[in-house]
């Protein structure tokens, strides 16, 4: 009788674990079988490189160059902004501040993690636009500029909380041993407790990246929308995840634009795929 | 092999002159008290150690031998909360005096770790490069020959020196802990601290650092903290006794094994207590 009980739990077990690789195969599947359609009556090529954005002209354009390239200029920007502050913000939680401070700093960051993507938007909308406006001499605020920058405000917490972990998990004796070699303070944190967290660090700046990149709701309220090919980040921009949010709804079941969208997001998929394989492969490289 | 131990004192003679024979006081401990917090851990400790001697630090558990030999490269004061006062001299002059340089002085006095402390994410080559490369050394040619004479000294050149590009982790606990020993020489200080540097080793491991120790005493002053009263009669000359915090009895290591003059030495000594 027990070892029955004990036969049925493991298969249980296996069984959720084998659930969710399948739907995650069922996902990808799906995503993948509308996704292809499109390419019965679009070239792969004209997809890609097209610079054309218009599904509902006649014929459709579905050309996804410049959402791929809104989403890469919101992405890179919010990346430049955040990985350098949430970076040097992680060294001054994990290794200088006094404790107090440091307590206080840390709930701060999860605090602010918890802000819903849409507030972040909402407060980027009211307050940030009219800045990048003013300051740059704009006609509107809605640029990539101003989604990076509140993009970057989203990335932070994680980019903060994970790269402190990893910082603070350094032993104590590493610490010593190059203070104890007359190292200061600073040279001890960049030649000796970065390079042994680097592992954590580069995980740290692709999970926000990741973070950045499937975010919507903000970029679709800050980025101004224009399908146009960006040529600096002060333009209105679109990115591939607001497109399909803002899109979906409105078009018809089965058609080419229906099948555009799907595309789009199977491009997103295999994006972020590759980016958790690059933080994978850093990751492992560096427990060699 | 044979090029090299024909090297090897030539070496040693060229970055020291020949072995002192008279006895010469190299650190003056003078009413050194040291804290967490309000929990005082030394008190009131008088000590001279001599140059080019081993001095031994003996004595139970959380007597404060660690404490007090952090206070001598002022690496007590790195963990929050600890303070310390009373007078260090080191030739003659106090390192808790205002204008003392910590970083000069933690040059002159390096440390060995109680368990192998190579830093994880550097080479071999770099490790024991490293104190040297904080202070902005940049000649290759330098740093090579700098690294092959501390590594020969600590006793680890034939053992890595095929593999000086890999990682200072991929080695031994005991191979680890002669690099750290070699990482300490390479920024030639005067003395050096071992903290328990045996205590995460094997026998084997533990016997080739006694006899590094042994050799490298002719160079640098050494102190020892060691839980290990064999050890502390092999390489030390001199050995100081501590119990909870206080300084009981201090004397040349024959004295303090053979005819201590004080009662909780020899209790100590013989296993009666400890």
């Amino acid at each position: 009788m027990r070892r029955f009980k004990e036969f049925l739990i493991e298969k249980i077990i296996l069984l959720n674990g084998f659930a969710c690789i399948l739907f995650v195969i069922l996902i990808f599947f799906f995503l993948a079988k509308d996704g292809l359609t499109l390419f019965k009556t679009v070239s792969p090529w004209h997809f890609l490189f097209g610079t054309l954005w218009n599904p509902l002209a006649e014929p459709p354009q579905v050309g996804i160059l410049p959402l791929f390239l809104g989403s890469l200029i919101v992405t890179l920007g919010a990346t430049v902004i955040s990985v350098p502050l949430g970076m040097a913000c992680a060294i001054f939680i994990g290794e200088i501040a006094p404790r107090w401070i440091r307590e206080l700093l840390k709930a701060g960051v999860e605090l602010l993690a918890a802000i819903p993507s849409i507030v972040i938007g909402f407060i980027g909308m009211t307050m940030l636009g009219p800045i990048v406006k003013n300051l740059f001499h704009l006609p509107t605020g809605l640029t990539a500029l101003t989604g990076s920058l509140a993009l970057a405000f989203m990335a932070i917490p994680t980019i903060v909380s994970i790269m402190e972990d990893a910082i603070s998990s350094v032993p104590r004796s590493y610490k010593e041993g190059s203070l104890a070699l007359g190292a200061t303070h600073w040279q001890t944190i960049h030649r000796v407790i970065i390079p042994a967290a680097s592992s954590g660090i580069v995980a740290a700046v692709m999970l926000g990246i990741g973070r950045v990149i499937g975010e919507t709701m903000a970029v679709m309220m800050l980025t101004g929308n224009a399908s146009v090919l960006p040529k600096t980040i002060l333009e209105p921009v679109r990115t591939m995840t607001a497109t399909i949010a803002a899109e979906m709804g409105e078009t018809v079941r089965g058609s080419e634009h229906y099948f555009a969208l799907f595309a789009l997001g199977l491009v997103l998929f295999v994006i972020t795929f590759f980016i958790n394989l690059a933080a994978d492969a850093a990751l492992h490289q560096k427990q060699k | 092999m044979l090029n090299l131990l024909m090297e090897k004192p030539m070496l040693q003679n060229a970055t020291h002159d020949v072995e002192i024979k008279t006895e010469k006081m190299k650190i003056s401990v003078n009413g050194l008290n040291a804290y967490y917090g309000s929990l005082q851990v030394i008190k009131n400790i008088n000590l001279e150690i001599m140059a080019n001697r081993a001095t031994a630090i003996i004595g139970p558990s959380g007597c404060g031998k660690s404490t007090f030999i952090r206070c001598l490269n002022r690496m007590h004061e790195v963990i929050p909360k600890a303070k310390s006062d009373g007078e260090v001299l080191l030739d003659g002059e106090n390192i808790y005096g205002g204008d003392i340089d910590l970083i000069n002085l933690r040059r002159r006095v390096g440390m060995v770790f109680q368990r192998p402390n190579p830093f994880p994410a550097f080479t071999i080559f770099d490790n024991v490069a490293s104190g040297l490369k904080l202070t902005g050394t940049r000649d290759r040619a330098f740093l090579e020959d700098a690294v092959e004479r501390s590594l020969v000294k600590a006793a680890l050149w034939d053992e890595v020196k095929d593999k000086l590009n890999h990682s200072g982790a991929s080695l031994s606990g005991g191979q680890q802990q002669r690099l750290c020993i070699a990482r300490a020489l390479a920024v030639n200080p005067e003395i050096i601290l071992f903290d328990e540097p045996c205590s995460a080793l094997d026998p084997i491991s533990t016997g080739k650092i006694e006899e590094l120790i042994h050799e490298i005493k002719k160079i640098y002053t050494i102190v020892i903290v060691t839980h290990n009263m064999q050890q502390a009669a092999r390489v030390s000359d001199y050995t100081a006794y501590f119990y909870i915090g206080e300084l009981v009895e201090f004397g040349e290591t024959k004295k303090i094994f053979t005819n201590p003059s004080k009662k909780e030495t020899e209790d100590y000594i013989t296993g009666r207590f400890g």
